[in-house]
Order: C-alpha cells, then structure tokens, then sequence
C-alpha cells in the first residue's frame, strides 16, 4: 500500500499466477509487471491460456493461486475500484443484436465506460459507424459490430486496457484504427494487455511480447 | 446517483430487446394459456370447478414462469454483454434487480391479467378473484427475484432448463402454498390476512437477499 | 489458535488429520450403535399405542435430524468458502452432499415405513415428511448443479450460492408446510415426540442420534479425503502421495 501515492506510475503487476481449467493446468506461477505506457501482446497457440489470463485479469475469473494488482492493490479484492480503472474488450464483442449501435453504446455509458459526458455519437463516427448509428446491430455486419465495441475504447478513459482478440473480423483499416486507439491510448500514460493472432503495427508502440506456453494436461 | 443511472439503463434496455424479438413476449403467455387447458381434459369431465380454479391457475404460473426463466440471462451471455454487465463498477446486486424487474414487467405482469381473465372465465367468483390477483402481485415477485437468482446459477450450462426447473421449484413452493391458500380461503369466506402478510414478507426478503446472492452466482459462472 | 486451525485449513494437513481421526470415528459410532440398537430393539418396552412399530424412531429419527444437520454443515462449509476463500470450505460443502442426501432418503423411506402401520398408507402429506421431501429436493438441485459445471471451484462456488440460498428458505419452506398440512388435514395425524417419552425408550434414541453424527462425521471425512485428491490432483504432495501408495492409478 506503500508505493500508491501520486509521483509513483501506477503499474499493473502478476504475481505468481496459477490458472486452472476443469481438470487441466493451464498456465502456473505466470509473473509481469506493466507499467503505464506499455502494450503486453501474448502470444501462445489455441488454448494456451490467453482468454483465461485475460479473464483473470479483468477480475471476472478468480486464480487458482497467485494476485493481480493495479497500484499495489489487489484487484480481487477491490473489484468495484479496479473495474472503474478498465476497459474491457472480450472475445464476445459484448454488442446486443436487438438494440442499435447509439442504444448499445448508451447502455455502455450507464454502465461506466468513459464517464458520463461521453460523447456516443462522436465515438461512432470516429470508428466509421457514422452512417448506421440508429441501425439495430443484427442486420450490421460483425466487423461492423466490433467497431461498436471498439467505440467503447474510443470514449474510455480507463488507464488500463485488456483486449482480447480485437481485431476478429476487422479489415485492414478496422486494424490501423485498432492500432491508433493504442498509440494514443499509450501516449496518454495508459495501458494495454492485448492477446491476438495477428502482427501488430508497432511504430510507435511500445510493445512486449509475453509468450504463453500450455503446462499441457495430466 | 449512478449507479441508479446504470440500473435504469439495464432496465430500459431488457424490455426495449424483449418488445423488439416479436413475438417471445407472447409465448409464456401461450404455455400458461395451454397448460390450464389442459386441466379439464386431464380431469375428464371437461369441465374445471371454482374449487381448484386457484390450484389450477398457481401451478401453470409457476410453470410458465419457470420457463422463461432461462431467457433472462441467455442472450446476454451469448453475445458477450453479460461480462460487460460484471465489469461494470457499479453493484452487481443492484443490476441483478433491474434485471429481475424487466423480467417481472414484460415475462409475469402480462401473465397476471391473463390469469385474471382466464380465472374469470372459469367462473371464479368476484372476492377469491381479488384475492387471486393480489396474491399473484404480491407472489410473482418472488418468482422473478429468485429466478433471476436460479437462472444465475445455472447460465451457460448444458440442460441448463431442465437443471433450472430443478432448482428452483422447490425454492417456488411456498409461494405456491401461501398464494393458492389465499384465494381458497376466500372462496370459503375465510380471512386472507395470514398468508397475504407471508406473501408480502417474502416478498421483501428476497427482493433484499436474492440480487446478492444472484450477483454470487453470476460472478461463480463467468469465472 | 488462529494459526493452528489456519494450519488445519490446508488440504494437506486436513488431508493427514483426516486420516488419523476418521478410523476412531467408525470405531466409535460401530460401539455407539451397538448400545443403542440393544437398548432401541431389545430393551426399550413396546409402546402401547404403536407395538413394535414405534422402534422404527431408532433409524428414522437421527436420520431426519442429521438430513437437517448435514445441510447446516454444507452450508458453512459453503460459506467459508464463498467469504472468506477457504478451500477446504469448497471439499467439505462436496463432499456432504450426497451423505445428506442419503439421510434424507434414509428418513424418508423410513417415514413411508412407519406410515403404513400407523396411517395405513405408505404416503401421507404430513408436514415433516413433506417438508423432508423438499429438502431432498434441495439436495439433489446442488447434486445436479454441481455434476453440470465441469470447473470444480467455480461449482464449488455456484454450490455454495446455492446451500446459503437453501439454508434461507428450509425454514421457510417448513412453516410454510406446516402452515399448509393444519390447514388441509387438521388432527388427523398422531405426533411422535408425545410429552412424556419413556426414559429407557428415549436413551437408546438419543445414543443412536450420536451414533449416527459420529458415523456421519467419519464418512464426511473419508469422502472429504477423497475430494481433497481430487481437487489438488496437480500438485506435488498428491502426486507423492499417489505415486508412493499402491493405488492403481491412471490420474499420472
């Protein structure tokens, strides 16, 4: 508790992390620290424990053993705070089919991203969803739905960022933006842990890579 | 006053959804209809006395509320909103009960008036009539905070419907035994007051306790 | 004193311990249940109302106390789990279930057995057996959920929702029973537990309730133990364990 106080960056630190699934170890006694300014890439093959490293990180799935701190907290044990300090984007782009892109991002908003000023309506254009705003989301096409997810980034203004797999079903622009939104992102002493197939453009980027191996099963 | 703000929202957005999907509103409302009438073919004489009119109508309440259960959470958890929902810095708990109350609004306010009508048309007399409806005010809140809380548990799981109704229709009865009573009691010209202060009371208890433990739950199954 | 029950939390010690004391819990409840089937069946008097069906109370009885206990014991278990992250919360609250599931059953079929001779009908909507019906009922619902996820903590954890949910509403669901049974069938039902139960009739049940915890405490521990192996199966002490043993195994 020591080191929070305001000249020190605040950094996001795993420690000794363990991560069981069913029956399987999936990854065990995993150690980072990120400090702001940083994008961590991993890099493993199907199943070695992205997702679930991810999950553990956001505070959604609790570790086998091991902590997740965010300014020397525990962010298990404080999770309304830490959920204030994130941007979560998962696998499953979180956008309801049977509501717009506009109602989608409004309830994003009431929900905590970006604060309450957030701006819906800017934030779809600088995705390029300008033109479908009030289109339901089931008749856009699901590269189209992950910019409406990727607008929630657009209006965060969470110093840290998990990303997992953001630039499924995005084309070649949908990925620079991808890239840009990090680049400021990081210029403004924010933070990103993002887990993806694909290269990333790192000009300008400060990125690490972390590679994750399976424990493989028992 | 966020957090109220957030609420507010999950509320608006469940029932905008429902009423958007035309027609999934109407289908408990269709099992509710079909399983009373399958009463009187069940029981022979094609005809249902006022007399089990109140048993008739609770159970397939309970029946059909018991079935749209599953659909409180399900799309959510399909399209990823439901991490959302878990990431969000408000109270879970506090979400959990707007939930429970769209589920209220749009799945077992429609299916009160039509046991009103249906309860009518089987000639239940005009008190035990009241009575039936205040019951069902007073009960199916229960049934929605509780299911929210069941359906929690179980979301995401293969037989997840069926595991559901398990579950939760022990957790029903009560409900089941106080609001049926009520209204024979009033068919016999009994006093009510008993099991309407049980109904109530109940009522307040799981509105408190329910969204907590539907928040435990919740966060049990996304992990 | 914290420190030594914080020591006896770790599965491994609890795992030691439990294979220390559980042989002297058999041992006792065997002793415990031979004195009060002598005393139930041998020399407690013939009830003069029931004749020698009332001795049934010597199995039916503890059962139904210990189906109610077993869920109190689940429930904490659960609790310590869900609250304060204990991990031999999560095996205990396991590995109970089905042992309270099977008292239940116990003081069920049991309950139909006596109900034949004194109600003439194996089945009757008494409030204790309904409700014991019920809470059977609430066992299997956690049974089940607990077989339907595949990640043991987090059934550990939705089952522990679960057990506190059901704690809540056992009362509930017995008064509202009660409430219910006076209602529809008023008086028609002699009650055990008549005001002045003989002393040697009520010695053997009380030794027979004791005997049926210890017996109930032994197997939680065996079953605990079992748990426990399987739920730290990638660790290095249970792979010694397993490794040292003659167990055949196919978990390497």
């Amino acid at each position: 508790m020591a080191n929070t106080s305001a000249g020190v960056p605040k950094s996001l630190e795993a420690v000794k992390l363990s991560c069981v699934r069913g029956d399987r170890l999936v990854f065990e006694a995993l150690e980072f620290t990120l400090v702001p300014g940083e994008v961590l890439q991993l890099v493993g093959a199907n199943g070695s424990g992205k997702t679930s490293l991810l999950r553990l990180l956001s505070g959604l799935a609790l570790p086998y053993a091991g902590t997740v701190r965010w300014d020397g907290r525990d962010v298990h044990q404080q999770r309304l705070f830490w959920h204030r300090n994130l941007c979560v984007i998962g696998h499953l782009s979180g956008v309801s089919a049977s509501l717009t892109a506009r109602e989608n991002l409004a309830v994003a908003v009431a929900l905590g991203a970006g604060g309450l000023h957030a701006n819906v309506v800017e934030a779809l254009g600088v995705v390029g969803l300008s033109t479908c705003i009030d289109t339901l989301a089931a008749r856009l096409s699901a590269g189209q739905r992950q910019r409406i997810a990727l607008a929630r980034l657009v209006m965060s203004k969470a110093p840290v960022w998990l990303l997992d797999e953001p630039l499924t079903a995005l084309d070649l622009d949908g990925k620079r933006l991808v890239e840009s939104l990090l680049r400021t992102h990081t210029s403004r002493g924010g933070l990103a842990v993002l887990a993806t197939h694909q290269p990333v453009d790192s000009s300008n980027l400060n990125v690490r890579n972390f590679q994750l191996r399976g424990v493989g099963s028992e | 006053m966020n957090f109220m703000r957030a609420a507010a929202a999950i509320l608006q957005r469940d029932i905008r959804r429902l009423l958007r999907r035309r027609g999934q509103w109407t289908q408990p409302l269709m099992f509710f209809v079909m399983v009373v009438v399958l009463f009187p073919f069940a029981l022979g004489s094609g005809e249902i006395t006022a007399s089990i009119v109140p048993a008739v109508v609770w159970t397939a309440m309970l029946l059909a509320t018991t079935l749209s259960l599953e659909e409180i959470f399900r799309s959510d958890f399909d399209d990823g909103s439901l991490d959302q929902l878990a990431l969000s810095p408000h109270p879970l708990p506090l979400l959990l009960l707007a939930k429970a109350i769209a589920h209220w609004l749009t799945a077992l306010l429609p299916l009160i008036l039509m046991a009103g009508a249906l309860a009518r048309a089987l000639n239940l007399a005009p008190t035990p009539l009241w009575t039936l409806l205040v019951t069902l005010l007073l009960g199916t809140p229960v049934f929605s905070l509780v299911g929210t809380l069941a359906s929690a548990l179980t979301i995401g799981l293969r037989g997840g419907a069926l595991l559901l109704a398990l579950i939760v229709m022990p957790l029903y009865i009560p409900v089941l035994i106080f609001g049926a009573g009520a209204v024979n009691n009033a068919a016999l010209g009994l006093p009510t007051s008993g099991e309407m202060f049980f109904l109530a009371g109940l009522a307040v208890l799981a509105a408190t306790l329910a969204p907590f433990a539907a928040a435990a739950g919740l966060r049990s199954r996304l992990s | 004193m914290f420190a030594s029950w914080h020591k006896y939390a770790s599965l491994m010690h609890f795992h030691a311990l439990s294979q220390r004391v559980s042989p002297w819990c058999f041992g006792l409840s065997a002793v415990l249940f031979a004195a009060g089937l002598i005393g139930g069946l041998g020399l407690a008097p013939t009830d003069y109302q029931q004749g020698e069906s009332f001795r049934i109370i010597y199995v039916h009885v503890p059962s139904a106390w210990l189906s109610m206990f077993a869920y109190i014991v689940m429930a904490t278990a659960g609790a310590l789990s869900l609250i304060w992250k204990v991990k031999l919360g999560e095996v205990i609250a396991r590995a109970c279930a089905p042992l309270g599931a099977s008292f239940t059953a116990l003081a069920l079929v049991t309950g139909a057995l006596w109900g034949k001779p004194m109600w003439g009908t194996w089945w009757a909507w008494d409030a204790r057996l309904t409700s014991e019906l019920l809470l059977l009922f609430l066992y299997l619902g956690y049974i089940a959920l607990q077989a339907a996820i595949d990640d043991r903590r987090a059934a550990a954890r939705a089952g522990a929702v679960l057990a506190l949910v059901g704690v809540v509403n056992i009362p509930i669901i017995h008064y509202s029973v009660e409430w219910w049974s006076t209602l529809h069938q008023p008086a028609t039902i002699t009650k055990l537990g008549a005001p002045s139960i003989a002393t040697s009739m009520l010695i053997p049940l009380l030794l027979m309730a004791f005997a049926s915890q210890v017996f109930f405490f032994a197997v939680l521990l065996v079953r605990t133990r079992c748990e426990i192996l399987e739920f730290e199966r990638h660790t290095q002490w249970v792979k010694a364990l397993v490794g040292r043993s003659s167990m055949p195994t196919v978990i390497a």
